[in-house]
């Protein structure tokens, strides 16, 4: 039983730190924010520098063979400084679905300049009526004369605006619900038929509304096996849920800190509020949802890393974990902070809003509870 | 006991229902059941359409333009209103600054300024709140010091909701420094037109501009605007607690919304079912069902006390608690619905522009989840409202 980092993770997550420490200050980040493309290109090339883009890509795709140990330590970095940059939707998602099961030609045109940071990915898994359920699929890929047409519409494409490809799933077979018949597609973004509707998301990312009308793929760019897809798409959304979820711990650190920190600065009736018993029992209650979601989250990834057989119930425990939990500290964290806690001037807020869509993506704490009965 | 309202009572429903029907504006309706935020003129037009008929200040004394009206018919009227979905009544006016006018104020105080609230020709924010009193209101620090036959003002006020729109501002400023920190405050009228004065406005996480910085810079007010004697101020800001109390829960909202919530998840699709039939949200549904039943209730207790001539009993503390708990849980529920479509965002200015992504209900369903974090925190946090049941009804 060992909880602890080796040499070379110890090393990535100081980089990481003081990356965060030097470069990504709440003023710098919300620069960023409200910049047209909504995350920064330098320091995304700056990811590419340090190696931090191909470090959760297989060797033989690549990159640098991290496991998802690596995943959370990047991510949970990442969490405390609200990292914009789409590392979880370029890398952790796309990135891992062509890592696991694309050709090799597809991995050398298209993964290896993702690894060069000249590349973005966005998977687009939702439908407007699919809510979590990721065989629930209507958009259809037929195959004629070599060329897959795909026909669809998906929702709340993350990093959509700025993907160079998609990662679509499709139907080649079978019906909206079934399990069998779904197979992924690298879609380049520019293809005739593809139209796209941008938007800001509530967390100040970007995402998209992707519609496809009689897109010609061909078959050479099909991931793994048609209609065996679902799969995949699975394992690589039980990564990025273990991604995000740290991405979450981060956060929730942050939240915690600052709001003990602030109830001890904070006076009113002549004492720091932080001194009222009833404050004190909220906060050692966010503490401990806390710490109880970083165990989990350290439980998950060493089952992922490795590839336990109950690494999907595993993952379901955690998001369910880190969607109740960080409910219950991004709202009392607003609410002792008063006033302040709802301005957009205060960091405090932003950290909430990025906490209340992470409870969201890849499935709420009710479909996780439920999924978690199930297995 | 008995739960059944009198005849008179169902004959007074049913004008106030009808009165909607004939009275209330289409494209305002239509804002509202879009839940989509009101333009000043809009919110003036319903009051003023209200006044006209004589149903605006409903709980002011009939001498000055109220309503002699039951406990029930009030309750009756606030329902029907809210059951139609009209807009909030700004209550800064009519149901705040005109209450302590008619009760403390002057005779020339009430022909100055009663008619301008009546009417909604004046329209008046409150200045409580000051960046280093909160939750302790009784530490402000803005000064008014008397000079001449005027006050000099200076300081600063937060969270003054819509000072924007406001022609005039109540504050709570300080004309001495006192022992007892309570007894050197005063209640002043001060015109927003004064020199001196700049507001500032606070953007929200919601991204809207719903709340101010206002600050007095040497802002001379004449001494006829205090109301009631020097260093009365607190006493006036007791009683006005005491009027805000009951009003604040909202429960028919509460029960339109809870109704909108269920439609919505009845068509909203969950695989081969509805949501509506998904158990884990149903029982969600229903719990905030059962607490908002039990809360009306409570509701219906405190409005039976006053009926029979007793005080807002110890029942009246807990609306506030339930009733903003609640707010906040069907704002959750409203955006679980949308799973990912809750995301999307706009700008205030956006949302009217038919451009919602998704569903039509989702592009208002996040920005309202995080403006109501405020209703845990404003009109006295429910930490300090336990601390009054604690104290004033416990004995602790």
């Amino acid at each position: 039983m060992d909880f602890s980092l080796n040499g070379d993770q110890t090393l990535i997550q100081g980089q990481l730190e003081s990356f965060i420490q030097k470069d990504y200050d709440w003023e710098t980040r919300q620069k960023i924010c409200s910049s047209d493309l909504g995350f920064s290109k330098e320091h995304w090339k700056t990811f590419a520098d340090l190696g931090w883009l191909g470090l959760c890509i297989s060797e033989e795709s690549g990159g640098f063979g991290g496991s998802a140990i690596e995943t959370m330590i990047i991510m949970e970095q990442f969490g405390k400084a609200l990292v914009l940059e789409p590392f979880l939707e370029t890398i952790i998602l796309s990135g891992n679905i062509i890592d696991m099961a694309a050709s090799k030609e597809l991995k050398e045109n298209v993964l290896s300049q993702v690894i060069e940071g000249n590349c973005q990915l966005a998977t687009a898994f939702v439908e407007p009526q699919s809510r979590f359920n990721l065989s629930d699929v209507n958009t259809t890929a037929l195959l004629k004369d070599n060329n897959y047409n795909l026909n669809g519409f998906k929702s709340v494409v993350m990093n959509g605006p700025a993907a160079d490809f998609f990662i679509v799933v499709a139907r080649t077979s079978g019906a909206q619900f079934d399990k069998e018949g779904l197979s992924l597609f690298i879609v380049d973004s520019k293809s005739k038929g593809i139209s796209l509707r941008n938007y800001s998301t509530v967390d100040g990312r970007r995402a998209s509304e992707l519609n496809m009308e009689n897109v010609q793929i061909q078959s050479s760019n099909l991931i793994g096996e048609e209609g065996k897809g679902l799969k995949v798409l699975c394992k690589a959304i039980d990564n990025a849920t273990l991604a995000i979820c740290a991405e979450a711990v981060g956060a929730m650190e942050v939240l915690y800190k600052d709001t003990v920190e602030y109830t001890k600065t904070r006076k009113q009736f002549g004492q720091p509020i932080g001194k009222f018993q009833v404050l004190q029992h909220r906060m050692v209650d966010m503490f401990m949802e806390y710490e109880q979601s970083k165990s989990l989250m350290y439980m998950v990834a060493m089952k992922l890393a490795e590839e336990a057989k109950d690494g999907e119930k595993a993952v379901a425990s955690l998001k369910y974990q880190v969607g109740k939990a960080s409910k219950f500290i991004g709202q009392q964290a607003v609410q002792l902070h008063g006033g302040m806690g709802v301005t957009d001037e205060l960091n405090i807020g932003h950290y909430f809003k990025r906490l209340t869509v992470i409870n969201t993506i890849f499935g709420n704490y009710d479909y996780q509870l439920k999924r978690y009965s199930e297995l | 006991m008995d739960l059944t309202f009198s005849e008179k009572d169902l004959e007074f429903k049913a004008e106030v229902q009808y009165f909607i029907k004939e009275n209330y504006p289409a494209d305002i309706k239509e804002k509202q059941d879009n839940r989509l935020p009101l333009e000043k003129e809009e919110i003036v037009r319903w009051q003023k359409i209200l006044a006209n008929q004589g149903w605006f200040a409903i709980n002011w004394p009939k001498e000055y333009g109220g309503t002699d009206w039951t406990p029930t018919q009030k309750y009756i009227f606030q329902n029907e209103l809210a059951a139609a979905n009209t807009p909030i009544q700004i209550p800064f006016g009519v149901n705040m600054c005109g209450p302590v006018i008619y009760s403390f104020g002057t005779k020339q105080q009430k022909e100055d300024y009663l008619p301008g609230i009546i009417n909604s020709d004046v329209w008046w924010c409150q200045g409580y709140s000051e960046p280093g009193s909160g939750s302790d209101l009784a530490s402000l620090t803005t000064k008014a010091e008397k000079k001449g036959d005027s006050y000099i003002v200076n300081g600063a006020k937060t969270w003054t909701t819509l000072a924007q729109h406001a022609d005039w501002i109540f504050c709570l400023v300080r004309t001495e420094s006192t022992a007892i920190k309570q007894e050197g405050i005063s209640f002043m009228l001060i015109d927003m037109k004064s020199s001196g004065i700049e507001i500032k406005p606070i953007i929200t996480i919601d991204g809207s501009h719903e709340v101010n910085m206002v600050y007095f810079d040497n802002v001379e007010v004449p001494s006829s605007n205090l109301v009631g004697e020097e260093g009365q101020g607190w006493n006036i800001a007791k009683f006005l607690l005491m009027h805000e109390r009951t009003g604040i829960a909202g429960l028919a909202s509460l029960k339109r919304e809870l109704r909108r919530i269920k439609d919505i998840a009845a068509s909203t699709p969950i695989g081969e079912e509805c949501l509506m039939d998904d158990a884990s949200f149903k029982l969600k549904v229903n719990q905030a069902e059962i607490e908002l039943l039990a809360t009306e209730y409570t509701e219906l207790r405190t409005l039976s006390a006053i009926s029979v001539g007793g005080a807002p009993g110890p029942e009246s503390s807990i609306l506030k608690i339930k009733g903003t708990e609640l707010q906040q849980t069907l704002s959750e529920l409203s955006i679980e619905m949308l799973a990912y479509y809750s995301h999307p965002f706009f700008s205030e200015q956006e949302l009217g522009s038919n451009d919602s992504i998704g569903p039509t209900h989702a592009s208002s369903a996040m920005p309202h989840y995080l403006n109501f974090r405020k209703v845990t925190i404003y009109g006295g946090s429910n930490e300090i409202q336990r601390n009054v049941i604690a104290k004033a009804i416990l004995g602790l």
